[in-house]
């Protein structure tokens, strides 16, 4: 899973201009005309131009996204109401859930209330407990894990940042040699395996083998993830043997690719010492790719937390959509499936942005 | 550009390439096999649950008394068909695809290109678990929601080699000669774009397994009582502390899988990039010396 998103997003590393307009399913119907309404002011504000065609596109994917979530969640399944409550429900309870829930309504209505609740904060109430008899609001069921979530992905990427610099550079300048094998080929073979996997095998070797730490960590009501903290190592280790993996491989490209380029080899013809080709030529000019690779093991913190959570019980918003899944209950699970697209799309906006700040000899092509 | 061929030999001398080539094919092996091997069904009480490897049980007994070993080798099958279903999909639906967006030349390239992107838009395991909100817990939902979230890299990839293989002389030679749409496509371009296409089969097929796994380990896949690596590994979670072996025996023939796959594919790649770099030389090689003069021939060398 991580592999299809990191490769999805290698793809569109190299030309973030080039990736903002195939984002945007709506431009594409219009060619370049986004181009030319912001024509006068791309001339004086390339910058600016930039960032709000590439917000808008962002916007325009995401409608797009919400309306195929809201009819794959909401409208495939067919009769929610007898669905939810089950075939031996009565008519009549089926028919008060059916009017509870608006199912009387036009499909296009009922999408327009979903998206202006979306907008407007009113998440709705969970399906089930509706069908149950009960009320919950399902913006009390969700913020708690969505807290626990960015805990978790937060702790993630403090510690993925500096060992994936460090040992992608080292392989990048290593290539070819012993080290650059040893770190190439593992990485290679980590990335390779699903998160429930790396779970389970930290399971087996911290909980069954040495008896150090628990295989659960759930979290008692009315405490926070940091209660107790030997509950978010095995989580965090799964995340990041994973994003590591990953952001090693990507970021050695990078460095190398750099490492390959004339004004190194200038650099160096010039007799600069080696660490100042390394430090000021090649790593500073990896930078740009190097956001992109935070920005993608971000992205894959999104899906790759929904399995890592589940795994250990940990309950964070991957857990939530699982359970909501497992349950049937359609308000929840198109809630939290747009919070996270929405997420995603957002941080994939802000990669491109950061990139062309960053390095401005990317913004001759804007 | 003819006849782009795996070389298995090449691909075996790379020390990576060779385990991995092995490995993959003794697991596949083992998949295929697996069923007829088993001595126990699958649905067996042999012991008691949860029972530590014994005499005739080399891996002890699940958390329902059922013999692991023959489960693990009933549960290959499952892993290894699904996801080559789902990969066989997304390849047609991508191919076909790319094709059309790559030669249309028109409006139809944006439109189509623009319309899959979309589903590289959100995370991958997020779109399967919004198809199988709405449609339910199958298994083919699963296999239909795998190509479809694989088919977006498959048409790309396709469609930047159809634009530049359009334009060569062979191409236009079967337009000047008034051949059909279907016929073009697929017996000019298909054929020529076909070692692009398949440099990352092997990846894309790691990827489908890893998906479905996952899937079937969150319990939205295939139904108990069936043996598969990925539902074995969930099933036995909770009973960890019993038998270690009923949930490192398929983790580990997972892990096998996946990773053999990758560094097999990983090597074909480079060998594939290696022979096309290769290529690329020849071809630059043979226009300098066709070139009248000589002075040309440093330049070609270089390149």
């Amino acid at each position: 899973m991580g592999e299809e998103d990191a490769r999805r997003a290698v793809a569109a590393a190299p030309a973030p201009a080039l990736a903002a307009a195939a984002a945007n399913p709506g431009a594409g119907l219009s060619g370049d005309r986004p181009r030319r309404a912001f024509g006068d002011l791309a001339g004086r504000r390339p910058v600016l131009a930039f960032l709000l065609r590439r917000v808008g596109a962002g916007l325009g994917t995401l409608l797009v996204v919400s309306l195929l979530l809201y009819v794959a969640v909401q409208v495939l399944p067919g009769d929610v109401a007898q669905i939810v409550l089950g075939r031996t429900a009565t008519p009549e309870r089926v028919a008060a859930l059916r009017a509870s829930l608006h199912l009387n309504q036009p499909l296009p209505a009922r999408y327009l209330a979903w998206l202006t609740g979306m907008l407007t904060g009113h998440l709705g109430d969970s399906t089930a407990a509706l069908a149950q008899g009960n009320t919950v609001p399902v913006w009390q069921a969700i913020h708690g894990p969505l807290g626990n979530s960015l805990v978790l992905a937060g702790i993630t990427m403090v510690i993925f940042i500096p060992v994936c610099v460090v040992l992608g550079t080292l392989a990048a300048l290593r290539a070819g040699r012993a080290a650059d094998h040893v770190i190439s080929l593992s990485a290679l073979s980590v990335s390779a395996l699903p998160e429930f996997l790396v779970g389970t095998l930290l399971i087996v070797v911290f909980f069954t083998e040495l008896n150090l730490l628990s295989p659960i960590a759930s979290i008692s009501p009315g405490q926070t993830p940091f209660s107790d903290p030997a509950h978010l190592v095995l989580p965090v280790l799964t995340l990041l043997g994973i994003s590591t993996a990953f952001g090693t491989r990507l970021l050695r490209a990078s460095v190398a690719e750099s490492l390959r380029e004339d004004f190194v080899a200038m650099a160096r013809l010039n007799g600069l010492s080696e660490s100042r080709v390394i430090w000021r030529y090649a790593l500073r000019n990896a930078l740009g790719p190097s956001i992109q690779v935070i920005a993608q093991m971000i992205q894959y913190l999104v899906g790759g937390i929904i399995i890592t959570e589940s795994v250990f019980n940990y309950p964070g918003i991957g857990t939530a959509l699982v359970q909501a899944v497992l349950v049937r209950d359609p308000q929840e699970v198109s809630v939290i499936a747009a919070i996270l697209a929405a997420f995603y799309i957002g941080i994939n906006i802000l990669a491109d942005l950061a990139v062309v700040l960053v390095v401005p000899r990317l913004r001759t092509r804007l | 550009m003819s006849g782009q061929r795996i070389r298995l030999p090449k691909l075996m001398r790379m020390p990576a390439g060779a385990v991995g080539v092995t490995l993959l094919v003794a697991v596949l092996a083992l998949a295929f096999a697996g069923p007829l091997l088993a001595p126990d069904a699958i649905t067996a009480t042999v012991g008691p649950p949860g029972q530590t490897p014994a005499a005739g049980m080399p891996f002890g007994t699940d958390f329902l008394g059922r013999d692991v070993l023959s489960r693990l080798l009933n549960g290959g099958l499952s892993v290894v068909v699904f996801g080559t279903a789902a990969t066989a999909l997304a390849y047609l639906g991508g191919v076909t695809i790319g094709l059309v967006a790559g030669y249309s030349k028109s409006v139809i390239d944006p439109i189509l290109m623009r319309t899959v992107d979309v589903l590289l838009s959100v995370p991958a395991l997020l779109i399967l678990l919004v198809l199988v909100s709405g449609l339910g817990p199958h298994i083919w939902v699963l296999v239909a929601g795998v190509a479809l979230v694989q088919l977006p890299g498959v048409a790309r990839v396709v469609r930047t080699a159809t634009l530049e293989v359009s334009t060569r002389a062979y191409v236009e030679a079967a337009v000047t000669r008034g051949e059909k749409l279907p016929s073009l496509l697929g017996r000019e371009v298909l054929p020529n774009i076909v070692p692009v296409v398949l440099a990352d089969l092997g990846i894309r097929f790691g990827v489908s397994v890893v998906l479905i796994a996952s899937m079937n380990y969150l319990g939205l896949g295939l139904a108990p009582p069936a043996a598969d690596w990925g539902l074995m590994i969930s099933e036995n979670r909770d009973y960890i502390s019993l038998n270690p072996w009923s949930v490192l025996g398929p983790a580990i023939m997972l892990a096998l899988l996946t990773i053999s796959v990758n560094l097999a594919a990983d090597a074909y790649a480079r060998s594939l990039g290696r022979s096309l770099a290769a290529g690329r030389r020849r071809r630059a090689a043979a226009a300098v010396a066709a070139m009248p003069e000589p002075a040309g021939t440093s330049t070609g060398a270089q390149t």
